[in-house]
């Protein structure tokens, strides 16, 4: 889908469910009140006794706090302020984060002509297409997708995953370390540090790539077994293994930020929710909200659209369904009982 | 249940990661070492006591470790250089975290043996060439491993094991070291 196509689809749900959309209102406030909550907006006070906060998982970039100990000197950018290589000044460019959006965003200040030097920590690598398919056609067909949250061995692990390193160009390219390096992208560790004006990066490359490697082929076992074990074998192409990362010869530790090498940084270091405008003691101590399968724990409180919030698939738009589902049914036995 | 025997008590380290969730102050744990100087550059290190669970803790018996240099380098060699204890941390710890991956996973292992080698430039130390840097330039550990699994499920294990280990870490990402005089 397109982004006009995309927009077109959300337009027509409005439009179909005939809920009562009112856009451009910011909440400012949502508190307990009496049975239910007190919302304050923009444009005007809601008085109700259950709320689903759909609020999405990105509201805000993460940046590590030695951030403020890169010299002035160099440029910082989030994903949020970058819109493209002609918005950095000249120079070259270190993006740190190798998931969808670092890696994306590397390769295309690569292609720019810049040099690039990208910090990977713990990523999640994936084929564009495996044995013909797309990858998440495999994700969807194989069940993956489905697993729940009560069945996933470790739930804080899976909520915490980066996205995979998969971009949604027409022409169905993989876009992994490999295809980076080709390109001319320089690998360095996970940025552990700044002192005296250097960044200072993780010897531990060689391990981050071997477990995107062992993770990934051990996600291709599992579709090749459910492929073979649901006769599903003749409509796709042969199993196929992918090179391992090639790890470069030395990567460098150091880099001296004053130096002039680096004219920016681009942090691809994730997103985080926001709640600032949520009143009610549901937070934890680390900015996430406390909930179980999109349950709040407070009545009449519910969540969608967060990581893994019941499915794997809970945080794509066609995934939010089933999801949606099971959460309104609890929020419907709720207004069912009268208080 | 698994029958899997490593001699690991994962049980103990899952109920201590769950009991640690909800009480992050008796997660500070302090490890200590003491050096006398003997005479040249040998010292002796001892370990004994340390701190964690919120109280003062102590190894079985006293530690004692005999640091020096080879008589390549004109010393007496009463131990082991200290950049070689490095490698003793590095070893052994990977090498726990091989045992406890494995026997969470249920796999059993019949032996793990490691050789852990750091190329060094001694013209650092020397200050021969300020180009060159006093520590290694790079370690290679090589682990060979007998268990009742794959080549894909052993090398997996190995990956996690540096995942978690602490000396791993402490060698690959930079630490904040004070040193002063008392
Ligand atoms: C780079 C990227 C690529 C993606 N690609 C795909 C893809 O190819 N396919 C797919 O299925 N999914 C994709 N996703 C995931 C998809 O975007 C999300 O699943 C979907 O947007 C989640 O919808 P949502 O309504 O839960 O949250 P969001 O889309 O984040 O919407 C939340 C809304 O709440 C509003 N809001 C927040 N706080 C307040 C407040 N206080 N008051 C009022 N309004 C507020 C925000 O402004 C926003 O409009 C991608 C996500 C990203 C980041």
């Amino acid at each position: 889908m397109t982004m006009g196509e995309v927009i077109e689809f959300i337009e027509r749900f409005a439009k179909v469910s005939d809920a009562p959309v009112r856009t451009g209102v910011d909440v400012t406030s949502v508190r307990r009140a009496g049975d239910g909550y007190h919302v304050t907006t923009s444009g005007g006070e809601i008085r109700c006794r259950t709320v689903v906060i759909a609020s999405g998982a990105c509201n805000r970039p993460t940046v590590p706090p030695f951030g403020d100990a890169v010299p002035a000197s160099v440029e910082q950018l989030t994903p949020f302020d970058y819109r493209g290589p002609d918005g950095l000044p000249d120079g070259g460019v270190l993006v740190v984060g190798a998931s969808a959006t670092g890696v994306q965003l590397a390769a295309e200040l690569r292609r720019s002509g810049r040099p690039v030097t990208l910090s990977a920590g713990e990523q999640v690598r994936l084929p564009r297409t495996y044995r013909g398919r797309d990858v998440l056609w495999w994700m969807d067909a194989s069940g993956l997708w489905d697993q729940r949250y009560d069945e996933v061995d470790d739930l804080t692990r899976a909520r915490r995953l980066p996205s995979p390193q998969l971009v949604g160009a027409p022409e169905r390219t993989t876009l992994d370390l490999n295809a980076l390096m080709s390109m001319g992208v320089e690998p360095v560790g996970r940025w552990a540090a700044v002192r005296d004006g250097r960044a200072l990066f993780s010897g531990g490359l060689r391990n981050v790539f071997s477990l995107a490697d062992l993770k990934m082929n051990r996600l291709l076992d599992t579709f090749d077994e459910w492929a073979r074990t649901h006769g599903r074998d003749a409509e796709v192409a042969p199993p196929e293994r992918f090179a391992p990362t090639r790890v470069p010869e030395s990567t460098r530790l150091r880099l001296d930020l004053r130096g002039g090498e680096i004219a920016a940084i681009v942090w691809a270091t994730g997103f985080r929710p926001d709640y600032g405008w949520l009143d009610v003691p549901v937070v934890d101590e680390k900015g996430r909200l406390r909930h179980e399968g999109g349950v709040v724990d407070s009545p009449g409180l519910y969540a969608l659209g967060l990581p893994v919030l019941r499915r794997r698939k809970s945080t794509f738009i066609y995934g939010i369904e089933d999801d949606a589902r099971e959460v309104v049914d609890h929020l419907a036995r709720h207004l069912a009982v009268r208080p | 249940m698994t029958t899997v025997v490593n001699g690991v008590n994962v049980q103990a380290l899952l109920d201590a990661r769950e009991a640690l969730k909800g009480a992050p102050e008796a997660a500070q744990f302090t490890w200590r070492a003491s050096s006398t100087w003997q005479n040249g550059v040998h010292s002796r290190t001892t370990i004994q006591n340390f701190f964690g669970l919120g109280q003062e803790q102590s190894h079985k018996t006293e530690a004692v470790f005999d640091a020096d240099h080879p008589e390549v380098f004109a010393a007496e060699d009463n131990g082991i250089t200290p950049i070689e204890y490095l490698l003793v941390g590095l070893a052994s710890c990977l090498t726990a975290g091989v045992a406890s991956v494995a026997q969470n996973r249920g796999i059993q292992l019949r032996s793990v043996e490691a050789t852990v080698e750091g190329a060094h430039d001694i013209r650092g130390i020397l200050g021969v060439d300020s180009d060159v840097r006093n520590g290694f330039n790079d370690i290679k550990v090589t682990f060979t491993i007998d268990a009742d699994a794959s080549r894909q499920d052993i090398e997996a294990l190995v990956a996690q094991s540096q995942k978690r280990s602490a000396v791993f870490d402490a060698l690959t990402n930079p630490t904040d070291v004070t040193v002063e005089v008392a």
